[in-house]
């Protein structure tokens, strides 16, 4: 009993004395939170480091330990216990759920002026905006662009230095470039891929804001609250697409593991996709001898691509303490710097989303990131409401022309209804 | 003196038992708090949950009423939508899996109950798989289905015969998956088959030895008939184990959707892309109310009809 005692007494010292120390310092933690990726997790460590340094008040929290699959389940499991990040870094095309749920509190006039991030910032950034406010802001953005591998285009007669420039090039090099088993010139004969339509991966990005304007047409009202992808061009530029797995036979997802490992193992010639898989290739097959070109230009003459970025915004969590919110405007005016955009590029391949450090000489000049950046003048971002769902909806109609054998008008129609649908709730819950 | 020391002793006996008793009861009693707050409650909160709006990124989640469920009615009267797949399919997987894998188990539990040589280390491979990770072995089926490489394929190429796109095509792409389901959980069922049959007593095959009866007789009539306690409970087991499939359909599908075109997904993968990935739980709750209605009634229905008394 006595030794009981003794134990307690001890305890009550140690807390009484934390609870002395904790009301001596000032600090402030907050906590930011990001999925694991290696590349990003080492470059907000450093990010971190330089900025605790310049402000000894504050310590910020790092949790990077949740992969990219749970991570909006952990948000979602850590927001009714009240605990989670002050500062989160999102995918921009979730932004308006984590506003719709109240999750997120709109960024401060001061710094986050609009005419300061119009000015300074991406155009794309810009689509961050939602009812009136910005939400979040980025570090930096990526672009699409095409990608071919050398090798594969030299065994097959071409030069090995001009990538596709036109549409019709990429259907003629892809036809060039793909190798069968035999005979019978069907999916499962291919053992070298010319160009393989994966809309899971990045392809439902550049048929919607891409191959649409190309064919003239446009994927949504300007308000974004209308699809009108499913129009005369829509249905032109998604036969285009899906004719190189139902016409031309070039390629398919369901084979060689993936139209994007494909590529990276070195199987597959023509691929569309953004920065990020740069640092992919270079980890899992540096050796594969390729380029990056600027996305091709379509049958109107004219370049688009498609842009996208994590982005970090503030959480009502931190909108409860005046030093927290405080704190986290600090950081994340000091995570969005010209300054954090060139450690950001240079550490993880994306492009600064701050225009002054991505139109750098030295950036456009690079083989492989000058195109994305060069794409980045005439980037789109498109508005998701449900990002997940509404790129489901494309997936689903592109399965129906090459599994089901429907006609890509009907399969369009039918994704433009079932979209519109997505949308429309959302709008409705909101208003 | 003499009784009273006697009531003093039985009585000191009593409390001696009763402590027991309540000791006992005090241990349980942690596990079963331990499961009423980690199996019952959230069930519980689960219908609570069904009758709001649930977001769980928001600060509040209003009251709703009913109109969850009338969502899911509409989901399911539409022509086409992932609700009304994930329902079609799971009860698809039941439907074949549970007889198919039933069938498979009792005829290997018959075959196995014959032989003696090597019957441990048989025993032990049709065991296996059930104690192996689900998410593991799906993983590697994936691969086997793979086209062209996946050794499936390659088998089929070795025998002259068409190469098969399994996983990636909407017909093959359930009865892919079930092969594998049935596959994994066939081990418990024919453990369960082979304790059946060693509890029927060895005089009733000698009378009907005796008897004459055929093989098929002796099967009918004396093996079915004592096997129905085991057959009642791996139907109920496995009925509700197939009615709760997830972990195979996520690990063997493209980005875990339950495609191609929604023809593998199920209830429960339904409910967990509403609930963690458009944040929608109060329409997931709703989902597994109606699964839970659902387990309910086919397990009232099957005990009822079938664990009737064999004499």
């Amino acid at each position: 009993m006595r030794k009981l005692l003794a134990i307690l007494a001890l305890g009550v010292i140690v807390l009484s004395l934390g609870a002395v120390a904790g009301a001596q310092d000032d600090m402030v933690e907050i906590e930011y939170w990001q999925y694991n990726f290696g590349a990003r997790v080492d470059a907000m460590n450093m990010l971190i480091e330089q900025f605790e340094a310049e402000n000894p008040g504050i310590k910020v929290v790092h949790n990077s330990d949740i992969p990219y699959a749970d991570f909006r389940t952990e948000l979602a499991a850590s927001a009714p216990a009240g605990v989670g990040p002050d500062v989160v870094t999102l995918f921009y095309g979730w932004i308006p759920a984590f506003v719709d749920a109240g999750y997120l509190v709109p960024l401060p006039e001061d710094p986050f002026s609009e005419e300061f991030i119009l000015e300074t910032f991406s155009p794309m950034v810009a689509n961050s905006k939602f009812e009136g406010s910005y939400w979040a802001i980025p570090t930096a953005v990526r672009s699409l662009a095409l990608f071919w591998n050398k090798d594969i285009f030299e065994a097959a007669g071409l030069d090995p230095e001009s990538p596709p420039a036109t549409l019709d090039d990429v259907v003629e090099m892809a036809l060039a470039t793909t190798v069968y088993d035999g005979d019978m010139q069907d999916v499962l004969s291919i053992t070298q891929q010319g160009h393989a339509p994966a809309l899971a991966s990045q392809d439902h990005h550049w048929f919607r804001e891409v191959l649409i304007r190309q064919y003239g047409g446009a994927p949504y009202s300007d308000d974004g609250r209308t699809v009108t992808y499913n129009s005369e061009e829509g249905c032109a530029a998604f036969s285009w697409l899906a004719a190189f797995e139902t016409e031309h036979v070039t390629g398919s997802n369901d084979i060689l593991d993936g139209a994007t490992n494909a590529f990276v193992n070195g199987e597959s010639a023509i691929h569309v996709d953004g920065s990020f898989r740069v640092g992919t290739i270079a980890r899992n097959n540096p050796d594969l001898n390729y380029g990056v070109a600027e996305l091709p230009v379509g049958p109107n003459g004219e370049q688009h691509t498609f842009g996208s970025y994590w982005t970090h915004g503030i959480t009502r969590r931190a909108n409860d303490d005046p030093a927290r919110l405080e704190a986290a405007v600090k950081f994340l005016q000091f995570i969005t710097t010209p300054e954090a955009g060139t450690l950001w590029v240079n550490n993880v391949g994306e492009l600064p989303a701050q225009l002054s450090a991505a139109s750098d000489e030295m950036i456009l000049a690079d083989p492989i990131l000058g195109p994305f950046s060069a794409g980045l003048a005439y980037s789109h971002a498109t508005f998701f409401v449900d990002e997940s769902a509404q790129r489901q909806v494309l997936i689903d109609a592109f399965d129906n022309i090459r599994l089901g054998g429907m006609d890509p008008c009907e399969a369009l129609d039918e994704a433009a209804a079932l979209e519109q649908e997505l949308i429309d709730n959302f709008w409705a819950d909101r208003e | 003196m003499q009784r009273k020391h006697t009531r003093k002793s039985s009585s000191f006996h009593m409390t001696l038992a009763r402590k027991k008793i309540v000791w006992a009861y005090i241990f349980l009693a942690i596990p079963i708090v331990f499961f009423a707050y980690i199996r019952i409650y959230p069930t519980f909160f689960a219908f609570q949950m069904s009758l709001h709006d649930y977001n769980p990124l928001a600060a509040e989640q209003p009251f709703v009423g009913f109109e969850n469920y009338e969502k899911v009615y509409e989901e399911l009267s539409k022509r086409k939508s992932t609700t009304k797949a994930a329902f079609r399919n799971t009860i698809s997987y039941v439907a074949l899996g549970v007889p198919i894998q039933l069938f498979l188990a009792l005829a290997i539990a018959l075959m196995l109950n014959e032989i003696r040589f090597m019957s441990t280390l048989y025993r032990i491979l049709f065991f296996l798989p059930f104690v192996t990770s689900t998410i593991a072995i799906a993983w590697v089926f994936r691969m086997l289905y793979q086209p062209r490489f996946g050794l499936f394929n390659i088998i089929l190429q070795l025998l002259s015969l068409p190469q098969q796109p399994f996983l990636t095509r909407p017909q093959q792409a359930l009865p892919s998956v079930l092969a594998l389901v049935i596959w994994q959980g066939m081990g418990f069922a024919v453990i369960i088959f082979l304790a059946g049959l060693k509890q029927i007593p060895r005089t009733y095959y000698e009378a009907a030895e005796v008897d004459g009866a055929s093989r098929w007789h002796t099967f009918r009539f004396i093996t079915l008939p004592l096997l129905n306690p085991s057959i009642v409970y791996l139907l109920v087991l496995q009925t509700i184990s197939f009615l709760r499939m997830f972990a195979p359909v996520i690990a063997m599908t493209e980005q875990g959707r339950g495609g191609p075109l929604d023809s593998t997904v199920t209830v429960v993968l339904q409910t967990y892309r509403e609930a963690f990935q458009s944040f929608n739980m109060g329409y997931a709750s709703s989902l597994t109310v109606v699964l839970f209605a659902m387990i309910l009634g086919v397990t009232i229905i099957q005990l009822s009809v079938t664990s009737r008394r064999i004499n």
